[in-house]
């Protein structure tokens, strides 16, 4: 299972040879590379909305013809796999939205459901690492923070990422009883973002002291915000000093 | 003994405490904990029946800064995260943003920066090793240890003038072009490196105190391994033949050969032969690399101001801790939107409480040191 790249996210290195045939880029890099220069041409030429070629390097256009329903430029793509299939079967409704985006696939998942189709994926998809657990606030949006969790399968050698909005008064269902390893991911994004995760065993901060005002990585906490009331209290200094 | 699943906090409540139960702070001032990390223990005798990470210490908010720098601006800032394996960090972003942006680096660049990131892997396994068994009570194998990463860290400052915080990357490429005895040096140091990890090796391997502190301690199976989400040594210790490497290959190393060591028992000993293992083939490594290097540019065409269409990645290396994961947003302007990094050491210091349960107060450095933990990188 090792060394066998497949569809989506296969090489880790792929990124400009994205959409090219994905198992040839993922073997042979270097190698793949002298024969793409002939197509890139075209790709500078097609700068406008094809991003890759923006600034990118010469090759990464040059693949992207390769996918039928050639993306007007990098970024993401509606996918529509026997895995969205799958998914979509078990689950119905709850499967909101699935694209990918730089060859990775991204399902977006109803919040409540978020641990059931955790627990499919890790036991049915065999997606049984987790990788990493974060949240992205979008302060425009009406559900403000994307939960987003980055799973890896081993069989497969493959990566899915789920997504479950979630408005900063909503409640989102931990995973923790499903990977142990969500449990300090969890921490981290209640201490940083302040979403709360339904059913974590010991929700608090992890890496910002308990006492602690505010979320840090909100975009309405300004970069130079500080809580100065513990600052003050605990430092003994003015804050910004 | 209480339910392994109750959290700590409640047992640290006296009226949970057990009449001959102590609970025992270590840290954050603590020489072995590899910097400032705190640790509360419920002790029983000299049992630990229960443990507490307290982190954050060094928060920087990295993730916070990387929202109002550009892509290029929050390039160092990585490597002060993992400031002993300076080197892969800046790899791990500067691919990142690359695949955010559809460039790529030329294949001179890839095989250069393959070369430096396995001599920082030896480097920053070195460091672990010798403070590990340091803290083990054998002063002896940190010496050497330093002395070969002495060579290492010369080879980097030649290359680009610092040694610890590097820099060494560029999105896109390469800044500076290999000076000219770049090869030469890496074969020196390369040449005669099995020898000395031998040398090492007859310190320790069959140490008979190394193996009674080491053997059988801190056990974690490859099912609590995936569970716990470790990655690198500490997965692959546990038996799990998983290397990103080899699984999703970056940079140029699907052209070299080498092969992934693992362990049997998932203990501290097993994850110090994965390690000594793993330096003898990054050490293949760059002798095959520097056999031929393409010529060719160095630095992709990336542009100068780098405004990746919007949308988003996740790149992950395989770092001498573990999986290093970027998670990058862009949303079309100069600066991203958001900069997520999956730290390997946070991630397997979570198993540390899983590890600890049962064994000694001894013990606690000896788990600590195995799971090669930089706190920079914990913190963030």
């Amino acid at each position: 299972m090792a060394n066998d790249p497949e569809e989506k996210q296969p090489s880790a290195s792929s990124p400009s040879e994205p959409s090219g045939a994905k198992t040839p880029a993922a073997g042979g890099e270097p190698a793949s590379k002298p024969p793409a220069p002939p197509a890139a041409p075209a790709a500078p030429a097609a700068k406008p909305p094809a991003a890759p070629g923006a600034p990118a390097a010469k090759p990464p256009a040059a693949p992207v013809p390769s996918r039928p329903p050639a993306p007007p430029k990098e970024g993401p793509v509606a996918l529509e796999n026997d895995l969205v299939k799958r998914y979509k079967e078990k689950f119905g409704p709850a499967i909101l939205e699935a694209w990918t985006d730089r060859k990775q696939a991204i399902l977006v998942v109803a919040r409540e459901l978020l641990a059931e189709i955790a627990l499919y994926s890790r036991d049915d998809e065999k997606f049984d690492w987790l990788s990493d657990l974060t949240a992205v606030d979008w302060p425009k949006r009406e559900n403000r923070f994307d939960v987003v969790l980055n799973m890896y399968s081993f069989e497969k050698n493959e990566r899915l990422r789920l997504k479950a909005q979630a408005s900063a008064d909503e409640r989102v269902p931990s995973v923790q009883g499903i990977w142990s390893t969500a449990n300090w991911m969890e921490r981290e994004v209640y201490d940083m973002f302040g979403v709360v995760f339904e059913g974590h065993p010991d929700l608090k901060r992890i890496l910002l002291p308990d006492e602690w005002q505010g979320f840090p990585l909100r975009k309405d906490y300004d970069i130079l915000t500080q809580d100065t009331a513990w600052v003050r209290e605990n430092l003994g200094i003015e804050s910004g000093q | 003994m209480p339910d392994e699943r109750i959290p700590f906090a409640t047992h640290a409540d006296h009226t949970v405490l057990g009449a001959d139960e102590i609970v025992l702070n270590m840290g954050p001032q603590h020489p072995s904990t590899h910097g400032v990390l705190r640790v509360k223990l419920r002790l029983d005798g000299e049992k630990v029946i229960g443990s507490e990470c307290v982190i954050g210490y060094l928060h920087r908010g990295v993730e916070k800064i990387a929202e109002h720098r550009s892509y290029q601006q929050f390039a160092p800032y990585v490597d002060r995260m993992d400031y002993v394996a300076a080197v892969s960090n800046g790899l791990g972003y500067c691919e990142a943003v690359e695949k955010l942006l559809g460039a790529e680096a030329p294949p001179r660049a890839r095989v250069i920066r393959t070369i430096l990131t396995e001599l920082q892997r030896i480097a920053s396994h070195l460091f672990w090793l010798g403070t590990h068994a340091l803290d083990i009570g054998a002063l002896t194998p940190l010496f050497y240890c330093l002395r070969e990463r002495e060579e290492i860290l010369k080879i980097f400052e030649k290359f680009c003038g610092a040694r610890l915080t590097t820099h060494a990357f560029r999105i896109g490429g390469l800044q500076y072009e290999a000076y000219d005895e770049l090869e030469k040096d890496v074969e020196r140091f390369c040449t005669p490196f099995d020898k000395r990890v031998d040398e090492y090796e007859s310190l320790l391997t069959e140490n008979r105190i190394w193996v009674g502190r080491t053997k059988g301690i801190g056990i974690l199976t490859a099912k609590e391994a995936i569970d716990y989400g470790a990655s690198g040594p500490v997965l692959r210790a546990s038996g799990v033949k998983w290397d990103i490497r080899k699984a999703m290959p970056y940079a140029a190393y699907d052209q070299y050969k080498f092969e992934i060591p693992t362990g049997k028992n998932g203990d501290t000993y097993d994850r110090y032969i994965v390690r000594m293992e793993e330096m003898r083939q990054s050490r293949l490594i760059c002798l095959q690399a520097i056999e031929n290097i393409p010529a060719g540019p160095i630095m992709g065409k990336v542009g100068k101001v780098l405004k990746p269409p919007p949308g988003e990645v996740y790149h992950a290396i395989e770092a001498p801790k573990g999986e290093l994961g970027y998670y990058i947003i862009s949303d079309g302007t100069t600066q991203p939107y958001r900069v997520r990094i999956r730290p390997p050491s946070l991630i397997n210091l979570e198993a540390f409480d899983k590890m600890i349960r049962g064994h000694l107060v001894a013990d606690v450095v000896a788990i600590i040191g195995t799971l090669d933990i930089v706190l920079g990188e914990v913190d963030r």
